[in-house]
């Protein structure tokens, strides 16, 4: 990549903190209450991959503007997607609302944590059937070159949707078409509780995406700067060259596949693996944050700020109304007067 | 320009060209869309009018290719994807059950996916088990989807028109012989999705058909009439949103009813009109209500099993007796439909 990163403020590499700071907040709102078991629906918790979905927004908001839909950034993602949809909606009422299963919720209590979406903020679909929504986000820069707009999409998805047909056949088709798409494959090692030594057959994800036209860089997925300097260098990258780009980082998945939990006690991995510092993003962005002339205070703020906010969107939550019985039947069809069976 | 005589093929392609000159948004592609053989000629003409940019063919990645067409739709395009044999567009089944059908309901109502996905059931000439299925109940029974089913030239125009302007997801299937069909067009007659219409009306018999059997319906009813029976031949053209009325409608003129459908039978949308009518007629029906579809095996490819594989007129017609307690009909004086006169391989 010759491209360069583009220079940032203190401020603004403390805003990216911030969103990353407001997911884990979130999440762990989320374990905290779980077990009361009034938010009915599959968390995919991503605490521990947050700098990914956060610093790659990041950099693209800084590059193309803040304004996703103003300037046609399109984002999709995977049934983990919490960070990605707090980074571009940063509304924690609709993201609570739809935990709860409330028809405040973005989805209206209809989607759950695994289809979050907030296409006024960019966020275009998200899937929980692996590797759905690769192509979706092919199709949204394909739909970008038949009208002759300028577009960005961007895809994340795990490690484990590399071994699905439609990764290859969207990432065959995008290079094909020299499409405006970047993948952001976030990386932990594991598929549910399957390793990759036990999965892949390649010896080099580089080599494989290399062996398309597209572009490809790698990096650690829980240190914020270099996630965003990756981004802002290959996005740049993929305009000089009209290329799809690629993206892999690599994380530590801290909790189960599903569910609020740690999962160590089975064995399957150990805890020991997870205990430094060196794979919280959190920790390691603070300590970067500190290198810019932030402070503790600052950070403390911060934090206080996050909790107000997510307790009061917690209590809007709680106390919102579930959808009423003809929501059943509504958003089915296009139409206003819905398609009824009988 | 209000009216004109072409084939089926001719009407796909006008309306394609027509939806593509009055919304930019519109584009085609698939395997084979812009070749020589521009699919059966469904395609003819678009790539020289409207480019390479909008209208191009794809690598052979029907999944990825149905998730980009969702892609495109709920970003505000109107794609329409070609799939030159319905057993094709089943490597796209994982985006259609899961994401194309459902998108807008994940999404509370924020996205909608405006998308045509046509395809072509093959048959004859040795097509066997993976080039003539038609599989409209697969689609039908999913919540999201609307499946469309033309068997006019003029329904070709204009029930494709009205699926590519509509705001949800559409599976048009088409027949294939329907395509050397020649009937009038007239542009101006708006087609809208959702409705049966009464081909042939008759007081004695309900024959409710889809596609193809549509054909062998209405030749079932000309030579019944000359037997004194009238049969009532309902096209069903919209298998989702099923128009109940039409049918039902028909049924209890009649109190009898065949459907006659281009599928197995088994668990297929026969069932769905058996048991719709079943449901809303059962004092009115003066016989069980007759199935007929394909045989429920894999389709031959040896000609001699496969004319016993498909339904034809001379079933209905015997279906038809049997219904009616008649004596059987002489048929051997009757012409019936082969495509030996039409249809030359390989295709």
């Amino acid at each position: 990549m010759t491209s360069s990163p583009v220079a940032r403020s203190k401020a603004e590499w403390f805003s990216a903190y911030s969103k990353m700071l407001l997911a884990r907040m979130c999440e762990e709102k989320i374990r905290e209450e779980y077990f009361k078991d009034e938010m009915k629906t599959p968390v995919h918790l991503g605490i521990g991959g947050e700098a990914i979905a956060c610093g790659v927004h990041a950099s693209i908001a800084r590059v193309r503007g803040a304004q996703a839909v103003k300037s046609n950034t399109k984002y999709f993602g995977t049934y983990r997607n919490h960070s990605i949809f707090l980074a571009t909606s940063d509304d924690t009422d609709t993201f609570f609302g739809e935990m709860y299963g409330k028809v405040t919720g973005c989805g209206k209590g209809k989607a759950g944590s695994m289809h979050m979406a907030s296409p006024e903020h960019g966020l275009v679909a998200t899937s929980a059937v692996v590797g759905t929504t690769i192509p979706l986000a092919v199709g949204s820069a394909l739909g970008d070159a038949v009208m002759g707009r300028d577009g960005l999409s961007i895809v994340f998805f795990g490690d484990g949707a590399m071994e699905e047909g439609a990764f290859y056949e969207s990432v065959n088709f995008a290079a094909l078409e020299k499409l405006p798409v970047l993948f952001v494959c976030e990386d932990n090692d594991l598929a549910i509780h399957n390793f990759r030594h036990n999965r892949l057959g390649w010896k080099s994800t580089k080599d494989m995406v290399e062996g398309f036209r597209c572009l490809y860089d790698e990096g650690d997925g829980t240190d914020l700067k270099e996630v965003m300097e990756k981004t802002d260098r290959m996005i740049a990258e993929m305009k000089k060259q009209n290329m799809p780009g690629f993206l892999s980082f690599n994380y530590y998945r801290f909790l189960e596949h599903v569910g609020p939990l740690e999962d160590f006690k089975f064995g399957y991995r150990a805890k020991a693996d997870q205990a430094e510092a060196k794979f919280d993003p959190i920790a390691k962005a603070e300590a970067f944050l500190k290198t810019q002339g932030v402070t503790d205070a600052e950070i403390e703020a911060e934090k206080k700020k996050h909790r107000a906010r997510i307790d009061e969107s917690v209590k809007r939550a709680q106390d919102a109304p579930f959808p009423p019985p003809n929501e059943l039947y509504a958003d089915v069809w296009a139409e206003d007067t819905p398609v009824r069976y009988m | 320009m209000a009216k004109q005589v072409m084939q089926f093929r001719d009407a796909l392609a006008m309306a394609q060209a027509d939806a593509m000159r009055e919304d930019p948004s519109v584009f085609v592609f698939g395997l084979d869309v812009p070749d020589h053989k521009s699919i059966f000629g469904s395609t003819k003409g678009l790539l020289n009018e409207f480019g390479s940019r909008r209208v191009f063919g794809t690598p052979l990645s029907e999944d990825a290719m149905t998730g980009a067409a969702l892609g495109a739709a709920i970003t505000g395009l109107r794609p329409i994807h070609v799939h030159i044999r319905v057993d094709f567009l089943l490597l796209g089944m994982n985006q259609i059950a899961n994401m194309v059908s459902a998108i807008r309901y994940m999404s509370g109502g924020q996205l909608k996916a405006p998308m045509v996905i046509r395809a072509v059931i093959g048959r004859g000439w040795g097509q066997g088990p993976q080039h003539s299925k038609t599989l409209h109940s697969f689609f039908a029974h999913i919540p999201g989807l609307k499946v469309v089913m033309p068997s006019t030239t003029q329904d070709a125009y204009s029930l494709l028109r009205a699926s590519i302007k509509d705001d949800n997801p559409v599976i048009f299937i088409e027949h294939r012989w329907l395509y050397d069909v020649e009937g009038e067009v007239d542009t101006s007659i708006e087609g809208r999705l959702g409705e049966s219409v009464v081909r042939r009306q008759g007081r004695d018999l309900t024959i409710v058909s889809t596609s193809w059997m549509t054909v062998e319906a209405l030749k079932a009813a000309e030579v019944l009439a000359r037997h004194g029976i009238e049969a009532e031949v309902v096209d069903v053209r919209s298998i989702f949103p099923l128009d109940k009325e039409t049918i039902l409608n028909s049924v209890q003129k009649t109190g009898r009813l065949i459907v006659a459908d281009y599928d197995w039978v088994n668990c297929g949308f026969s069932s769905e009109v058996a048991a719709t009518v079943s449901h809303a007629l059962f004092g009115r029906l003066q016989h069980p209500v007759e199935r007929l579809g394909f045989e429920f095996v894999p389709c031959p490819t040896t000609r001699p099993l496969e004319n016993l594989y498909y339904p034809s007129a001379v079933q209905i017609i015997r279906t038809a007796e049997r219904m009616l307690s008649m004596q059987a009909i002489d048929l051997t004086r009757d012409n019936f439909y082969s495509y030996e006169n039409k249809f030359k391989g390989p295709f």
